[in-house]
């Protein structure tokens, strides 16, 4: 409790302290470090990492930028799952006051906390996650209906933050490293939704690909960790289904 | 055989099943009700071209489907080359499309 001076309250109560396991090291070798933290209000899973780095061991390395769950550079496993840290309230995932602090899975580990995402990011390249414009700026401005069925499709997937969590919670990620994954496929499936794009025929062939979405076991993990609350299984779902039909005709 | 076909093989085999597995719960469950013998059951199947073929589409798409499944599977635990999972999904198909051939014949032929 801090003051109003600014200064932590005097109280009778002894500080309640969490019992925090951060995962130390590379992608070589690494361990768990125990430290103690003074339980706080209202306090992020980032606040307890922050303040770790910043009062008991300065070498700790991790990675966030906005704290307010904007940018997506935050994602850590927290008590074996994958999370967004800047959102999450201690006392929701604090068991027995214990707290295990570990890197996204299924990434490589560059130190204790941080992990490469490139191959994260290089997927969502591969599935033809950027627009492909069809008209120049001396055309009409092409007039989507927001209630459409496309417009509404991909409104439902277009909030992705590519924070990895989803990446991480996929088990055949785990199991078939080439798999694109949920995040880049989610995004993809926002581009089959939208009439305006000039890609549409090479992404199909992508997502069709042994790369593509028929390796999705729909179990959901990814729409169940999903920190913005999209679905990235029922985006899948749709993309299997334009897959399907693509294929009956012989166009993948 | 690409991961989509073998997807799509899945699936429409899946499809074709669900009305097979119904049947054949429900000819179980009258043959069972109904007191038939195994003599009976023969003497109804046997020389029937119906059960032949139905009981024939119903081992073709399990064999279909049991076959990509268990391939999915053990790619997904293992790291196989493709030629090799080429063969395997070609092995299991075969074996279960034998078993239940045999089983349909003895069942079926007059
Ligand atoms: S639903 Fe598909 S993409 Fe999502 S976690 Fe499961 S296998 Fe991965
Ligand atoms: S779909 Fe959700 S979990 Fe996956 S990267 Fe986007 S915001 Fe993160
Ligand atoms: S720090 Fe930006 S989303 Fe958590």
């Amino acid at each position: 409790m801090v003051g109003a001076n600014n200064k932590p309250e005097e109280t009778d109560q002894p500080e309640v302290m969490i019992e925090v396991s951060v995962w130390r090291g590379d992608a070589e070798a690494g361990g768990f470090r125990t430290y103690h933290v003074p339980s706080r209000q209202s306090q992020t899973v980032l606040d307890i990492v922050t303040y770790i780095q910043r009062n008991l061991d300065p070498e700790l390395t991790y990675r966030f930028a906005c704290r307010v769950g904007m940018c997506g550079s935050c994602g850590m496993t927290v008590n074996g799952k994958p999370r967004w840290t800047c959102r999450t309230h201690a006392s929701q995932v604090i068991s027995n006051g214990k707290l295990t602090i570990e890197p996204l899975r299924n990434m490589t580990k560059v130190k204790d906390l941080a992990v490469d995402m490139t191959p994260f990011f290089d997927k969502w390249v591969e599935a033809k996650g950027a627009f492909v414009p069809t008209k120049t700026r001396h055309d009409e401005i092409e007039a989507i209906k927001p209630d459409s069925k496309e417009r509404r499709a991909a409104d439902a997937a277009v909030e992705c933050i590519n924070c990895g969590v989803c990446y991480s919670a996929c088990d055949v990620v785990a199991w078939k490293p080439d798999y694109l994954g949920p995040a880049a496929i989610n995004r993809s499936w926002t581009l089959v939704n939208d009439p305006r794009d000039g890609a549409q025929a090479e992404r199909l062939k992508v997502l069709a690909s042994d790369a593509g979405c028929s390796n999705c076991h729909s179990h959901q993990s990814c729409a169940t960790y999903c920190p913005n609350l999209l679905n990235p299984t029922r985006s899948i779902a749709g993309v299997k289904r334009r897959v399907m039909v693509a294929a009956l005709k012989g166009e993948v | 055989m690409t991961a989509l076909r073998i997807y799509m093989a899945q699936r429409i085999s899946a499809m074709i099943m669900v009305p097979l597995v119904f049947m054949h719960l429900g000819m179980i469950i009258y043959a069972v009700q109904g007191g038939l013998s195994a003599e009976e059951i023969l003497g109804r199947t046997r020389g029937s071209i119906f059960w032949a073929c139905f009981y024939g589409l119903f081992v073709t798409a399990v064999s279909v489907h049991g076959a990509a499944g268990i391939r999915v599977i053990v790619t997904e635990m293992v790291s196989l080359r493709k030629g090799t999972a080429d063969l395997l999904t070609y092995g299991i198909f075969l074996l279960l499309f034998v078993m239940g051939a045999r089983a349909v014949v003895a069942v079926t032929m007059p």
